[in-house]
């Protein structure tokens, strides 16, 4: 019956006269969403309103399903398309449509007509009140209420008829590519691919930094960051992984640090390199799934002493929520399942028993000159030998 | 340099058998069931393979049945006894060091009203054929205990069991899992009592996803794959044609050569083990001799946390090996035959099984102590303290 998608956006409404751009990232993410199913979509805007419709046959959850990757869309309105046959033909499609979709339930609804075709012999007050009294003919179980209907059906007469009541949902957010590009730090744990999640869902691309330490890290560890980042390209469309082998830089610092800084210096590596990687792909800004205080890489003392290696922004999206907030919007987006699979990453694996909490910035700089004589060199190599991978 | 070190898990396909499997796939593609030329082609193969098979056992070809492979010929075994014996009782035995596919049929039984006893094994991974003496009851249907345990290579005592079973009450079903054990024994069910025999394909150079079970005539079993009633009914569905086939071959290749390899593998395993245990804080797990199986050794290291970094250095290397059992990269826990054998519990973690095949040599395990004699300084330097 859905031949059609009326596609309401939300924030991207507010925007002034750059709102084309807008528009436009979101009609190229709707068509590279539907890209990767059965289908001739055509997107299109007009007066305000993005249409997707296919002439095709194609599958609707499928479609559904897609349109609700797409950051920028806040509902998804199946509709109904009908060719203009004149109002007894119209009256006799929208009972239909409704008797298909509300299966004589007891409901109450009200008719919202929109003419933008003027030439249409009825004007918008008199197609509400015609159509109202043929549903209620036709219809017995359903009820006028002109305040709180349970149904809101929206007729629009275009050069085709437009019959929608349903609103499933979009993700919200604004489309990606309207805000740039930031470069997240990609683990297989639960954190960081929600992170990207969120960052993307405001528009931004993502590009990716992995880091691995073979042979303490397996190469189905990479292959579980890897699915990740395909999970999360489901919604922030392609991202280019670059994937660093960590091990010669995490030995050298286990041979010249404290055990109990191990960690934190690790980390601020690995931000460095991050940033190398950022720059290099003219990101603007970090992204990790940091939260204050989970682990002891995480307390702000140890945030403020990661923090200072870097002169981008880093975007912490997930600061202030608590494990199982994040663990929720992990299952929902459908990463969960994935980073929950047993394989060790690079930061736990000679992680000390007592790290430091409260690292003092001054010391552990006094720790990195033990560093001096091949910290450079290891570094450079790493970035050298770094893999990057197109993740679409 | 490709050194495969892990033939419990898997072994190569001998490249005859791929090419066998090749020309049935293409040409000889008939169904056995079909009425016309290809279908009796196609059972021609079934057929031979048969015969290999009863010829190797000592068995009648009727007693042999085709199956997908251990796991299979495993479930079917325990649950289709069971399920045909349970009016004569509902206990089963078999021991603690089974595989997967023997504990969770047996669990699955468990939740369906059977009761279940789980011998205990001794320091060499072996029952004590006393402890299977005083298990066994009135009410004792089936007894299921292993060939060949597959995470330390032990040999089950097999003909010591099937008499005491046999003598205690004729009725009694006993089946073994010789998915291990096959191709590196000499196997005769008559003379061990063995009334069911579970092997697989793909541990003796055959493809994946095809095994074979003996099921001595006249054993009474309910079939679990239902349907189009081939092979008389025990195991409904078409036969698997070219796995069979190449199955069969590998198996008449394995036992063509027979005395020749194993004592082949005893002597390769013999140096290995003495190599091996010749490295500081390297202990080989259980028994070493010909009172062991010829292709697996168990090694614990002390001094390194987890044996997964070992064996992804050694794959560095080109060197393919498993942690405790292969089956554990699905399933993380430990190792529960390395416990029950009295393994340390630090080095639950740091063991790692070699397991040899036909193919190894002696070069290639010269390389590899080699390569752990050099890689374990640097793993016991760096790990979390």
């Amino acid at each position: 019956m859905y031949k059609a998608f009326l596609i309401k956006y939300g924030e991207i409404g507010t925007k002034g006269k750059n709102r084309y751009l807008f528009e436009d990232a979101l009609c190229r993410q709707i068509r590279r969403a539907l890209k990767k199913i059965d289908g001739q979509f055509v997107v299109s805007k007009e007066q305000g309103r993005i249409y997707v419709e296919c002439d095709t046959d194609f599958d609707y959850d499928e479609a559904v399903a897609k349109l609700k990757t797409v950051f920028g869309i806040l509902w998804i309105c199946p509709m109904m398309q009908i060719e203009d046959n004149g109002f007894d033909d119209l009256a006799e499609q929208t009972v239909k449509y409704l008797k298909d979709v509300y299966k004589g339930k007891e409901m109450t609804f009200k008719v919202r007509a929109r003419r933008a075709r003027k030439n249409y012999p009825l004007n918008s007050m008199e197609i509400n009140m015609d159509l109202g009294e043929k549903i209620l003919d036709a219809i017995p179980q359903m009820k006028v209420d002109v305040h709180k209907p349970d149904i809101e059906l929206n007729v629009e007469i275009r050069n085709k008829i437009n019959i929608y009541s349903e609103f499933i949902p979009g993700p919200g957010g604004m489309p990606v590519g309207t805000n740039g590009k930031a470069t997240l730090l990609l683990s297989g744990g639960i954190d960081s691919p929600v992170a990207g999640y969120m960052i993307a869902k405001r528009g931004v691309i993502i590009d990716a930094v992995y880091f691995h330490a073979p042979p303490y890290t397996s190469e189905r560890a990479k292959q579980k960051v890897i699915d990740l980042a395909k999970l999360v390209a489901v919604y922030s469309g392609p991202i280019n992984l670059h994937i660093v082998n960590f091990t010669d830089i995490q030995l050298y610092i286990y041979d010249q640090c404290p055990h109990d800084e191990l960690t934190i210096i690790m980390r601020r590596y690995m931000m460095k390199i991050a940033e190398h990687f950022a720059l290099k792909e003219e990101s603007l800004g970090l992204i990790t799934g940091e939260s204050i205080g989970q682990v002891a890489s995480q307390t702000m003392h140890s945030l403020a002493v990661t923090n200072e290696v870097c002169t981008l922004p880093v975007l912490r999206p997930l600061i202030g929520f608590d494990k199982q907030e994040i663990i929720d919007i992990s299952e929902k987006i459908g990463t969960f399942e994935t980073s929950i699979l047993p394989f060790e990453d690079c930061c736990t694996i000679f992680v000390a028993k007592h790290p430091v909490t409260k690292p003092n910035l001054k010391a552990i700089k006094r720790s990195e000159l033990k560093l001096r004589e091949k910290i450079d060199e290891l570094v450079q190599t790493a970035i050298e030998t770094t893999e990057t991978l197109w993740i679409d | 340099m490709e050194i495969y070190l892990d033939n419990s898990a898997t072994t190569m396909v001998r490249p005859e058998v791929a090419k066998l499997m090749y020309e049935i796939m293409t040409k000889d593609y008939g169904n056995p069931s079909s009425m016309h030329i290809k279908g009796v082609q196609a059972e021609r193969y079934l057929r031979e393979a048969k015969e290999i098979f009863a010829g190797i056992l000592k068995v009648s070809e009727k007693e042999i049945f085709f199956t997908s492979g251990g796991t299979e010929g495993d479930n079917m075994a325990i649950i289709g006894a069971a399920l045909a014996g349970k009016r004569r009782g509902k206990h089963i035995i078999t021991t603690v060091i089974e595989h997967p596919a023997v504990l969770e049929s047996c669990a699955f039984l468990e939740k369906n009203g059977f009761e279940v006893t789980y011998l205990p094994v001794n320091a060499a991974g072996q029952v004590e054929p006393d402890t299977l003496k005083a298990a066994l009851r009135n009410d004792t249907i089936l007894v299921s205990v292993m060939y060949v345990n597959n995470e330390i290579g032990a040999i089950e005592p097999i003909s010591e069991l099937g008499q005491i079973i046999k003598e205690y009450n004729k009725n009694i079903l006993f089946h073994v899992d010789a998915v291990q054990a096959f191709g590196k024994f000499r196997i005769h069910p008559y003379k061990e009592n063995i009334d069911m025999l579970t092997m697989s394909s793909h541990k003796i150079h055959g493809p994946k996803g095809v095994g074979a079970i003996f099921i001595k005539d006249k054993t009474k079993i309910q079939p679990i794959a239902l349907g189009g009633g081939q092979q008389k009914g025990m195991r409904s569905g078409t036969e698997n044609v070219p796995g069979i086939a190449g199955m069969a071959m590998a198996a008449k290749e394995l036992y063509d050569k027979f005395d020749e390899d194993v004592d082949r593998l005893y002597e390769l395993k013999k140096y290995f083990v003495n190599e091996i245990s010749g490295i500081e804080g390297a202990t080989v797990n259980g028994l070493t001799g010909r009172d062991s199986a010829p292709h697996v050794v168990s090694v614990s290291f002390e001094g390194i946390t987890k044996s997964e970094v070992l064996l992804h250095a050694l794959e560095d290397k080109g060197i393919y090996i498993s942690s405790g059992s292969a089956c554990s990269s699905n399933k993380p826990s430990l190792s529960s035959t390395l416990k029950t054998i009295g393994v340390k519990n630090e080095l639950l973690y740091a063991t790692l099984r070699f397991s040899f095949s036909v193919f190894t040599t002696k070069e290639e395990l010269e390389y590899t102590i080699n390569a752990i004699k050099e890689l374990l300084p640097v793993l016991r330097k760096y790990r979390p303290r």
